[in-house]
């Protein structure tokens, strides 16, 4: 391990200042590494706050010093121009390894990389099962915890949204399509994952929160498919089989999975009658909150089934002209007897 | 007081030490007598050319970065592998594009009833999360391109659409019936599979090899997205 470490440090003292700077070698540009390795660290690293304390008042004291040189050594001015530029340099480099490990340590996306670890022809192939439901409800099935598909579904969603949207000519007032299209989606992936979840909870069902949104997420595959279709074919009929055909396929694979891991009728009973209700009102919304501008038009292009027009009843009016006209008479008489 | 002192004589002497302590190594041998003065090195002229960036007009600034600006234009319209625009990635193309993207697709007029049509501020928000999300994308899935570079690419390959739109507008000013509507189509599809063509050449190659289509999709539909939102703009008169 010594080799090793010394190695290392050979090969990265190439570009360092002579008396040692303040620059951790192992700056992490890119790799994306979370794991800080305590063996490379350098003892300047320590503490940061008391770091850059020391610095700052390094150079404030340089300051100093370069100004009492320059007051009575005009001509060294240049020097301390060059000292100036490089213990800023050396400050700045340091503040940006300190900011640098701060990031890495908190707004890490490590935490998220291992769900994203997967090939094209599974996400491929975890797509097609989507829609197949499994025959095996007495073990629990296994349901892979992975975020790219889902979140990939997710966005495919919303770009439909927006096509069924502006297709429609919905518009929208206290707010932007977009914001609309995507709140829609990501709330009902997250909101009813969590919700399945809680009630998971309450059935003792064995599904862990990951696996929960990654069901949901491959679920919407099949309202994907079927908004596409029938935002671009407006058959009300067509829309009714494929609502059923498709939606009931995926509604029905995530149903299965969710009655493998179950015990119990009641809570199985309980749990996938909610998750059945919401996911096929959810593409029952879909298709008909979009849909007004287009439904007006074909009723309109129907005909007969308009009612004729009313007639207006004409009493009220003639009652009130008359109330009138008594009224200025009887004023009129009462103004004349004066 | 003394402690002042002591700490401003140690940091004089680091400053000393640095510019004497490449001639602490120096073996002299008894034979060859030494001759010459030790002297400060003269590394004032250094200094002062990096200096200069800050004295210099704004005009010259302004045209330096105008000018690396155009050759990433240049590097986007001809997609070949090269490394240029990552290693000196920059976010004022990116910025230039979607602004003007944005405000042509906003139609300039102001009180219209037509709220569907995207405003300044979604087009400019779809770009720009669009491009972090697909960077975030793209670096969870091992890729070894950074942030920023990433950034760049996908914001630069928006030329070809900006483009486009451009050529949408004028051919609109002609009349906006099935000819024109076929035409703005062959011509947004042109772009935005020209889009996705460039960005991929800059940023699979940072990908696993089998991961590449993984990378692609996301991408895809984002200059899909701003395509369509080209396609369907209509301005009002």
């Amino acid at each position: 391990m010594c080799k090793t470490m010394s190695a290392s440090q050979g090969s990265t003292n190439t570009n360092t200042e002579p008396w040692g700077s303040f620059e951790d070698n192992n700056i992490i540009q890119g790799s994306g590494s979370a794991v800080i390795d305590m063996e490379n660290m350098d003892d300047t690293s320590g503490s940061s706050f008391e770091d850059m304390g020391e610095m700052h008042q390094r150079m404030k004291e340089e300051e100093e010093v370069t100004a009492e040189a320059a007051a009575i050594h005009p001509e060294r001015l240049s020097h301390m121009r060059v000292l100036i530029y490089l213990v800023s340099t050396q400050v700045w480099q340091a503040g940006k390894q300190q900011a640098s490990k701060a990031f890495n340590l908190y707004a890490n996306i490590d935490i998220l990389r291992p769900y994203f670890d997967v090939e094209p022809n599974q996400v491929r192939n975890r797509l097609i099962e989507s829609l197949i439901p499994v025959r095996m409800i007495n073990f629990p099935q296994k349901v892979a915890g992975e975020l790219y598909g889902p979140m990939m579904l997710v966005f495919t969603m919303v770009a439909i949204l927006l096509h069924g949207m502006k297709t429609s000519g919905t518009v929208i007032r206290e707010g932007t399509l977009m914001g609309t299209a995507i709140g829609t989606c990501f709330g009902y992936w997250l909101g009813v994952s969590s919700f399945i979840y809680f009630l998971a909870y309450l059935c003792n069902a064995q599904i862990t929160m990951l696996q929960m949104l990654s069901l949901l997420g491959y679920g919407l595959f099949g309202h994907c498919m079927v908004l596409f279709i029938t935002y671009n074919v407006h058959f009300h009929s067509l829309f009714y089989i494929l609502w059923l055909v498709i939606g009931g396929l995926s509604t029905l694979r995530m149903v299965a999975v969710l009655i493998s891991r179950t015990v119990g009728q009641t809570p199985r009973l309980f749990l996938c009658g909610t998750l059945a209700a919401l996911h096929m009102l959810f593409l029952l919304y879909l298709h008909f909150a979009y849909h007004k501008m287009v439904e007006g038009i074909l009723d309109t292009l129907e005909g007969p089934n308009i009612p004729p027009i009313q007639r207006v009843a004409r009493d009220v009016p003639v009652v009130a002209s008359a109330v009138v006209n008594a009224t200025i008479k009887s004023i009129a008489a009462v103004v004349q007897s004066q | 007081m003394v402690v002042c002192q002591l700490k401003r004589t140690f940091a004089t002497m680091n400053v000393f030490n640095y510019f004497f302590a490449g001639l602490s190594d120096i073996s002299i041998s008894e034979d060859i007598p030494v001759e010459g003065d030790i002297s400060m090195p003269v590394g004032s002229q250094n200094a002062d050319n990096d200096f200069s960036t800050l004295d210099e007009p704004v005009k010259d600034t302004i045209l330096r970065d105008l000018r690396a600006v155009g050759q990433k234009f240049v590097h986007v319209m001809y997609p070949k592998k090269s490394s240029a625009l990552l290693r000196d990635w920059d976010l004022w193309g990116p910025l230039l594009l979607c602004v003007t993207l944005a405000l042509m697709l906003q139609g300039g007029s102001v009180d219209s009833e037509e709220d569907g049509r995207p405003q300044f501020a979604e087009v400019f928000v779809i770009i720009w999360f669009g491009s972090v999300i697909i960077t975030l994308n793209s670096k969870l899935l091992g890729g070894t391109i950074s942030f920023f570079q990433s950034l760049c690419v996908l914001g630069y390959c928006i030329l070809p659409l900006t483009v486009a739109m451009i050529v949408c507008r004028i051919v609109l000013l002609g009349g906006s019936g099935l000819v024109s509507f076929v035409v703005r189509l062959i011509v947004v599809t042109a772009s935005f599979s020209w889009s996705t063509f460039a960005s991929t050449a800059f940023l699979a190659d940072s990908q696993p090899p089998n991961r590449k289509a993984l990378v692609v999709y996301p991408v895809f539909l984002f200059y899909f997205v701003i395509g369509w939102m080209i396609l369907t703009f209509s301005p009002s008169h």
